[in-house]
């Protein structure tokens, strides 16, 4: 027993199961498309430069927001990457749970162990620390 | 010729009940935004909107329309595609989850089994989990494009809240999939309904407890709304959007809401199952009906809950938010799913 097909049911599934998936999002792009064309079509056009500008409450702009900005949204980004991947390691596995029995509980309790090893080191690295 | 082959009728009919569910979710989110300001109202003891027709009903087609005839404004620093780009994300990935819910059994109409589910992929938790992810795209998208440093600011909160919330829901679902070996939420919910067996709710308290949560998280709702806190954000990320594409913006949180009531409905509480009514007993249609309403009835009883927790609950500090679901969801949830494992498989003697 192969773990990857019986996780995709290969045998079940075909292409025209998501064919109406395909219609629905032409449907769907086309109706936000068009009511957008239609409010850009029916409202006023009355520009001026003070319009356009950056809103910033009244006050004065200063520069733009293309600047660094803190490091921490990309260590959440790039750890959530790491631990998004590791848990969709357990799809598989929960789908094929009863058929692998305490076998695969105890293979997946080590892979648990290895998580908790990964997860446990980035919070005593303080990475997830949003005080410091 | 395979093109020749293909079942037209089938075609048509998927794209009629795809009309129905897209206006029909729009129609739904339309009323959340009144049903929010009312629920508002009761809550904080005022009337609420009472002015546009009778009990004010008419008051969000007056909003919608409002949207709708106000002047657009690109401001001239913003990356201009990226700023059109960002709301027809944010609204077309919050049109898309809705294809995989089956919204009830079958009807039986024109000596045809109709099947009131657009696509029963065995996948659906998957294909949800994928396109709720793209709507991150449309709030960093959006956020960046403005060229606005609250905006920008709040596109940060949002896009890493999402995504650290993301993990703790996915990691809440695996105890269920245990439960029920299956991907697929028709195959989901008809487990729920066999006789004999329980809504998973009874199996799974904690996992939906943590799956409720980070639906809050994902749908940006209170007390989970860092990305629109106005009194530290002016406005959040969309505040350099006008009308119909500050509108999409709106309007997708609202049929976000929707949609994770109906699914949290559908994995939790038993879908268009009717309680203690056997469906087997009722003619197809008057079931399949009466299923659709159960289902709708649950979903809006998730969207009050929605609504009473943002009008009482202050927000979040945001390292209390990111404590919150990296360093007490994520254990939990790891926790919920060895203890459910070990339990199934004693229970199995195996």
């Amino acid at each position: 027993m192969n773990g990857l097909s019986l996780f995709l049911d290969v045998n079940e599934s075909a292409a025209v199961d998501y064919f109406p998936i395909a219609v629905q999002l032409i449907f769907a792009v086309g109706f936000v498309v068009t009511m957008i064309a239609v409010s850009a079509w029916a409202g006023p056009k009355r520009k001026t430069s003070d319009k356009l500008e950056t809103f910033t409450s009244g006050i004065a702009t200063h520069g733009d927001a293309r600047q660094p900005m803190a490091v921490k949204y990309f260590l959440v980004a790039i750890l959530f990457v790491l631990f998004d991947v590791e848990v969709i390691f357990f799809y598989p596995y929960a789908v094929n749970f009863r058929a692998l029995g305490w076998d695969g509980f105890y293979a997946v309790l080590m892979f648990v162990a290895f998580f908790l090893a990964g997860f446990i080191y980035i919070i005593k690295k303080g990475a997830l620390d949003w005080e410091g | 010729m395979t093109i020749l082959a293909f079942d037209w009728i089938l075609l048509l009919e998927k794209f009629i009940l795809i009309v129905v569910v897209i206006f029909g979710s729009l129609g739904i989110a339309l009323y959340s935004t009144f049903a929010e300001r009312k629920v508002a109202g009761i809550l904080q003891d005022r009337p609420g909107p009472n002015r546009a027709g009778p009990f004010g009903l008419f008051q969000p087609f007056a909003d919608g329309l409002k949207l709708i005839m106000k002047e657009e404004i690109i401001p001239t620093n913003s990356s201009k595609f990226l700023f059109v780009l960002g709301p027809i994300l944010a609204m077309t990935a919050a049109l898309m989850t809705s294809a995989v819910i089956p919204w009830g059994s079958k009807v039986h109409l024109f000596g045809r089994d109709i099947s009131l589910q657009i696509a029963d992929v065995n996948i659906g938790i998957l294909y949800i989990f994928g396109v709720v992810s793209m709507g991150v795209y449309g709030i960093m998208i959006g956020g960046w494009a403005s060229n606005n440093k609250f905006s920008l600011m709040a596109a940060l909160r949002g896009a890493s809240q999402a995504i650290s919330y993301e993990l703790a829901m996915g990691l809440s679902l695996i105890a269920l999939l245990m439960l029920t070996g299956s991907l697929s939420l028709k195959t989901i919910v008809e487990q729920q309904m066999a006789p004999g067996h329980w809504w998973n709710i009874v199996y799974q308290p904690v996992g939906f407890l943590i799956f409720i949560i980070c639906a809050f998280a994902e749908c940006n709702r209170t007390p989970f709304d860092l990305p629109e806190a106005e009194n530290e954000l002016n406005f959040g990320y969309h505040q350099e959007y006008s009308s119909m594409k500050l509108g999409f913006y709106l309007f997708s949180e609202y049929v976000n809401m929707f949609i994770s009531s109906v699914v949290m409905a559908c994995l939790f509480f038993g879908g268009y199952d009717i309680p203690f009514v056997n469906e087997a007993a009722l003619s197809p249609n008057t079931a399949a009906t009466l299923g659709v309403l159960a289902l709708l009835i649950k979903s809006f009883i998730f969207i009050f809950i929605f609504m009473w927790v943002r009008w009482t609950i202050p927000r979040f500090r945001y390292d209390q938010l990111m404590n919150l679901g990296w360093k007490t969801l994520v254990p939990l949830a790891l926790i919920n799913m060895l203890v459910t494992g070990a339990v199934i498989l004693w229970r199995m003697g195996a």
